[in-house]
């Protein structure tokens, strides 16, 4: 069952189109890779999901995006209301200068949630982030003197904290050792049995070690102007994607003959 | 015979360069020494040598200058550096005379021109940073103007307040509403440009973190972003009050400088500070008034230095790594 729908979407940034014609089903329970060279408009995509894009300025989306059926840029739809839906994990850790508790605690408090037992909420967020066991005994220390893996599972506990449906998630393991990398992408498998997942990567490997789909773009020059704009090239199971795919742009890509 | 000349020859060559090893030692050790942690190892050419004597001496200079300037006011005014000058009201006889009214004074002064400029400022440098939008016109006009107020002359705050409050009909205008209107204006532009440095030294992602938890603009304010920033705004704003602390000529243009022999009690009292009363004693034909305004200097110098330190400590203390 699709949980987000785009329908032929354009993002611009100003009158710079980024990317265009998207039209793409994200499935429940499952990850979904979007990947291609830079500057393809992934990342651009992705944060027009959850509306991150109204924070830079003149970027507007054309086309249709809909979470569960409802058009996320209706006019009477709160661009705050689609964010605690659909959750966000940075490519870079960014944990608030709190404690590790606070910084788990802060969403729920910021969206007036009145959990029963705060610390419990907060246990099972990091029990979920396989972080619980490193942290228990140190919850009101500074999240800066956790390591950059522990701080990308903290800012994942954080977003799980306020109970998104969706989890999108931003190159999370860029900034990332390979062991630290992996014990991510151990998380992702796990987490996908409750939420649904969009990952963007560059990293290839990682596309075919966790998704369940994967979308590949690419960027085509504008013949009259000689901007490049994004486009979907080809979105299939990621069997299909690294195995079969049905464009010559797409096995190129894979192969590792550009990008 | 020629293997002596040999080792003669090979001896003065260890001596020059032995000689030379020292230079080098000497000239490593200054360059490591005096940028350690920095460029270890680097640069240690004659130039780079040069520069940094020149930096030591501008240091140097700036030190001696301060050290001069406290040491000198001690030594002029320790001998009345004790509690008459604190307990005392000024008096004709400079040996019975003392600052009470101006230390009073002086920190109910600052006390109102904290109360007006910090919720204002800091109100002003978050709108400016955080939610004006930078395309438009009038917005740009506004910061450009509050930089140039940053660097306009302290009398002409004076001159403004004077005319204000003749417009509003306050006859008597040596109160402490008005010496603390007029020293708020005075640091207001500068409050609101460290207000506006220190949103901007938090990094974005904290705000975007925060957004995408489904915070609101306001409560990624309130919660994240200010908090990251109080540090820096309190610094900024303990400093532009220990400026303000300072001042004279604005009040001055106020008409202070009157002889004042009761405590200042609220915002329409009457009132003089450190400054002006340093200002007039220094006047005084007489020695003792000097050794008086001595030893208020070192008053007013201490009450300085501690707000600084006060900045100084919260800085450490909430200094945040990203």
């Amino acid at each position: 069952m699709s949980v987000i729908t785009t329908t032929n979407v354009d993002v611009y940034y100003g009158k710079f189109r980024a990317v265009t014609g998207v039209t793409l089903d994200i499935n429940e329970n499952e990850i979904t890779a979007l990947i291609g060279p830079s500057g393809c408009g992934k990342s651009t995509l992705l944060r027009s999901l959850n509306r991150m894009n109204d924070l830079v300025d003149g970027a507007y989306v054309t086309g249709s995006i809909t979470f569960n059926g409802e058009d996320i840029y209706g006019p009477d739809v709160d661009a705050i209301e689609v964010r605690r839906r659909i959750g966000m994990v940075f490519q870079k850790p960014n944990p608030f200068p709190k404690s590790i508790y606070d910084n788990i605690a802060y969403g729920p408090r910021v969206i007036g949630m009145k959990p029963s037992n705060m610390d419990d909420l907060v246990e099972e967020a990091l029990t979920r982030a396989a972080l619980w066991d490193e942290v228990k005994d140190k919850l009101k220390q500074s999240a800066f003197g956790l390591s950059g893996g522990q701080q990308q599972r903290l800012c994942i506990a954080r977003t799980i904290s306020v109970k998104p449906d969706v989890i999108l998630m931003d190159e999370p393991c860029s900034a990332l050792d390979p062991i630290a990398t992996m014990r991510i992408e151990d998380l992702m498998g796990e987490l996908k049995k409750d939420y649904t997942i969009v990952i963007v990567t560059h990293n290839m490997q990682q596309a075919a070690r966790v998704a369940d789909r994967t979308a590949f773009f690419t960027a085509l020059p504008d013949e009259t102007t000689g901007n490049r704009t994004g486009v979907l090239v080809e979105y299939d199971t990621t069997a299909k994607i690294f195995e079969d795919p049905s464009d010559q742009r797409t096995e190129d890509y894979i192969s590792g003959r550009f990008g | 015979m020629a293997g002596d000349k040999k080792n003669k020859k090979d001896k003065k060559d260890n001596k020059s360069k032995k000689k030379k090893n020292k230079q080098k030692k000497i000239r490593t050790l200054i360059v490591t020494k005096s940028v350690r942690g920095r460029a270890q190892g680097g640069d240690n050419s004659a130039k780079s040598i040069v520069f940094l004597g020149v930096l030591w001496l501008s240091l140097f200079l700036a030190f001696a200058f301060l050290v001069t300037l406290i040491v000198t006011t001690l030594l002029d005014g320790w001998t009345r550096l004790d509690g008459t000058l604190i307990t005392e009201f000024p008096a004709s006889r400079p040996e019975r005379a003392g600052a009470r009214p101006a230390i009073l004074g002086s920190m109910m002064v600052i006390g109102f021109t904290a109360l007006f400029t910090l919720p204002l400022g800091i109100a002003a440098g978050v709108h400016l940073e955080e939610f004006s939008d930078r395309n438009k016109w009038y917005n740009r006009i506004v910061e450009l103007n509050v930089q140039n107020l940053a660097a306009v002359p302290s009398i002409v705050y004076g001159l403004l307040t004077l005319g204000a409050l003749t417009a509003m009909g306050v006859d008597n205008k040596n109160i402490v509403a008005g010496g603390a209107m007029a020293l708020s204006l005075l640091i207001l532009p500068v409050v609101i440009i460290v207000t506006r440095e220190a949103l901007r030294s938090v990094p974005e992602e904290i705000r975007h973190g925060s957004l995408a938890l489904g915070a609101t603009p306001l409560q990624t304010l309130f919660r994240s972003t200010l908090p990251s920033a109080v540090p820096g705004i309190a610094t900024g704003s303990i400093l532009a009050l220990s400026r303000a602390l300072g001042e004279a000529a604005p009040l001055l243009i106020l008409g202070g400088l009157v002889f004042v022999s009761f405590d200042p009690n609220g915002l329409l009292s009457g009132y003089t500070t450190l400054p002006i009363q340093i200002f007039n004693w220094t006047g005084r034909p007489q020695e003792e008034f000097h050794t008086l305004a001595a030893a208020a200097s070192i008053l007013l110098l201490g009450l300085l230095l501690a707000m600084n330190a006060v900045a100084i400590v919260i800085r450490n203390r909430y200094q945040k790594r990203w």
